[in-house]
């Protein structure tokens, strides 16, 4: 049985950390909680950054996971701004960049990502930003006007969900992607044409299969992308957004086991008994795989935040979770259940030029391992269903419309 | 006006309206929950058990489904027919008759005293 009235020190305040100090106190934690964040905003959610935020529709108080009074109210310590330097497991503490040390008797670190840089010299120059945090944000905001050019460096879904919202604001924009198509790294090939076609028709230019090389600047502000194929774009502001990577290093300093994230168990817990790690940042086992994989998602930061705080607190470890990503581009709701591992077979269902269809993807004994729903929301609440229960379907019977979604999922 | 604490808007010269979460276990809690407000965020914000709202209240992931009580089923209504939500808790678990995702029920005066139920689990 543990022993409920320790303190628990959570380092990161994003979504993961957040949801962990509150599960805590919900789960019956008795003991001090610490929420360490290095941002100076009180934890919020990321995802309508790209989206609801850049547009203007949402105020901070509809950003925030929970009102700034939730922490007090619930005898969390919420300290802000406030930069971890080390942590010292012999002591059990963690360092602070202002020098002081604060004791812990659990740690869990929620550090999350970082958003990568390009490996160019001249990336620091004024109107070149990328896109994690509230200040990036705010940052990026103004940059979006009505005629404004800007350019996006990579196709994933941050590049593509601000190129959306760029357009919708009036702004001109072109996104390069170095692959050969736009999300290579997080969709299949058919949901890859059909999100480049929809762009394409939204005004967008995509120029893949080109890797930016320089930046030309004017007074020290970009005025122009210089590509591998000889190309140079004017405009007024890059994007850089080529993807994240976990931040790791106060954790492998440590000596905690790192490998593309902190190493956890199902129960986010290192090796070592007195630390854990959930969110972003981890390394994970994905049972329903059978592999370990490093998940970035809100679902997925949720998850072990459950894990972690269940088992701090002595309850039975939740159920596991099938993975699942979602992205609002335009008109579009794109909503992904499970990963596309060991595929063996491709189903479309529906019509990609109804904008409302479904993708399947089975394995070779006909599981369901993963299904990108567009517009399609039964589809995917029955392919989040039909992958935990390992179903197996007959691709034919996919494809085949007269054959109801109850129907294939029974 | 907002309150300059939470920056959420203060309903002014009413009391502010109440919802009751039930847990599946029975365990009632009655809270405040501000006009324009959706009901999964009344129970994210005061940390109520049995909601997930994983994606924030964008009506993506059928993770703070709700069973509304039979007295104010009628107040509050079914889901359009063909809506999202409709679709999503077509195939969310242990859907009934009742059910609604908490997060396209937006609070009014006149659904102070509202009843939910929540059910086993969220996935």
């Amino acid at each position: 049985m543990s022993n409920t009235a320790k303190h628990v020190v959570i380092v990161g305040a994003g979504h993961a950390g957040g949801s962990a100090a509150a599960l805590l106190r919900q789960y019956g934690w008795q003991g001090p909680v610490t929420l360490i964040g290095g941002e100076p905003t009180v934890p919020y959610q990321r995802p309508p950054l790209s989206k609801a935020w850049l547009k203007g529709e949402h105020e901070l108080a509809d950003l925030l996971l929970r009102p700034a009074t939730f922490y007090p109210d619930n005898r969390i310590e919420l300290r802000v701004g406030c930069e971890v330097a080390a942590i010292d497991r012999a002591t059990g503490c963690v360092a602070l960049s202002s020098g002081e040390r604060v004791a812990y008797d659990h740690l869990i670190l929620a550090t999350g990502c970082h958003a990568r840089a390009l490996p160019l010299p001249s990336s620091q120059l004024e109107g070149v930003v990328a896109l994690r945090t509230l200040a990036d944000a705010d940052r990026l905001r103004p940059l979006l006007r009505a005629n404004s050019r800007i350019i996006i460096i990579g196709a994933g879904y941050i590049g593509l969900e601000v190129a959306a919202s760029a357009r919708s604001l009036g702004a001109e924009v072109v996104v390069i992607e170095r692959e050969a198509r736009v999300l290579p790294r997080v969709a299949s090939g058919p949901l890859s044409n059909f999100f480049q076609q929809r762009h394409l028709a939204g005004g967008v230019r995509i120029i893949t299969g080109a890797a930016v090389e320089a930046f030309d600047d004017e007074r020290q502000r970009v005025a122009a992308v210089h590509l591998s194929n000889g190309e140079a774009i004017p405009c007024d502001a890059v994007l850089v957004a080529v993807g994240a990577a976990p931040n790791e290093l106060l954790a492998s300093a440590a000596g905690l086991a790192c490998d593309n994230g902190i190493r956890v168990d199902a129960a986010a817990r290192t090796a070592d008994p007195a630390i854990y790690a959930i969110g972003d940042c981890t390394h994970r086992p994905v049972s329903l795989y059978e592999r370990t994989y490093r998940l970035e998602s809100v679902p997925n930061a949720l998850e072990q935040a459950k894990q972690a705080a269940a088992d701090l607190c002595g309850r039975a470890p939740p159920a596991p979770e099938v993975p699942w990503f979602w992205s609002d581009q335009y008109d579009l709701r794109l909503q992904i259940a499970g990963l596309p591992f060991d595929v063996a077979e491709t189903v479309v269902r529906g019509d990609p030029g109804s904008a409302c269809f479904a993708i399947f993807h089975l394995a070779a004994d006909g599981t369901v391992q993963s299904v990108e729903a567009v517009n399609a929301p039964a589809e995917f609440m029955a392919g989040r269903m039909m992958i935990a229960r390992r179903k197996r379907v007959v691709a034919s019977r996919v494809a085949d419309m007269s054959c109801s979604i109850r129907e294939l999922a029974g | 006006m907002l309150d300059p604490r939470t920056g959420r808007l203060i309903s002014q010269g009413r009391n502010m309206p109440k919802v009751t979460y039930i847990e599946h276990n029975g365990t009632p809690h009655s809270v405040d929950v501000p006009v324009g407000t959706s009901v999964m965020r009344g129970a994210v914000d005061n940390n109520i058990p049995g909601i997930d709202a994983d994606c924030g209240g964008e009506c993506a992931c059928a993770t703070c489904h709700v069973y509304v009580d039979a007295a104010w089923l009628p107040k509050i209504g079914l889901p359009e027919q063909g809506s999202q939500e409709g679709a999503m808790l077509s195939f969310a678990a242990v859907a009934q008759p009742d059910s609604r995702l908490s997060c396209q029920i937006t609070m009014r005066e006149d659904l102070d005293g509202l009843v939910v139920r929540m059910p086993e689990g969220q996935h």
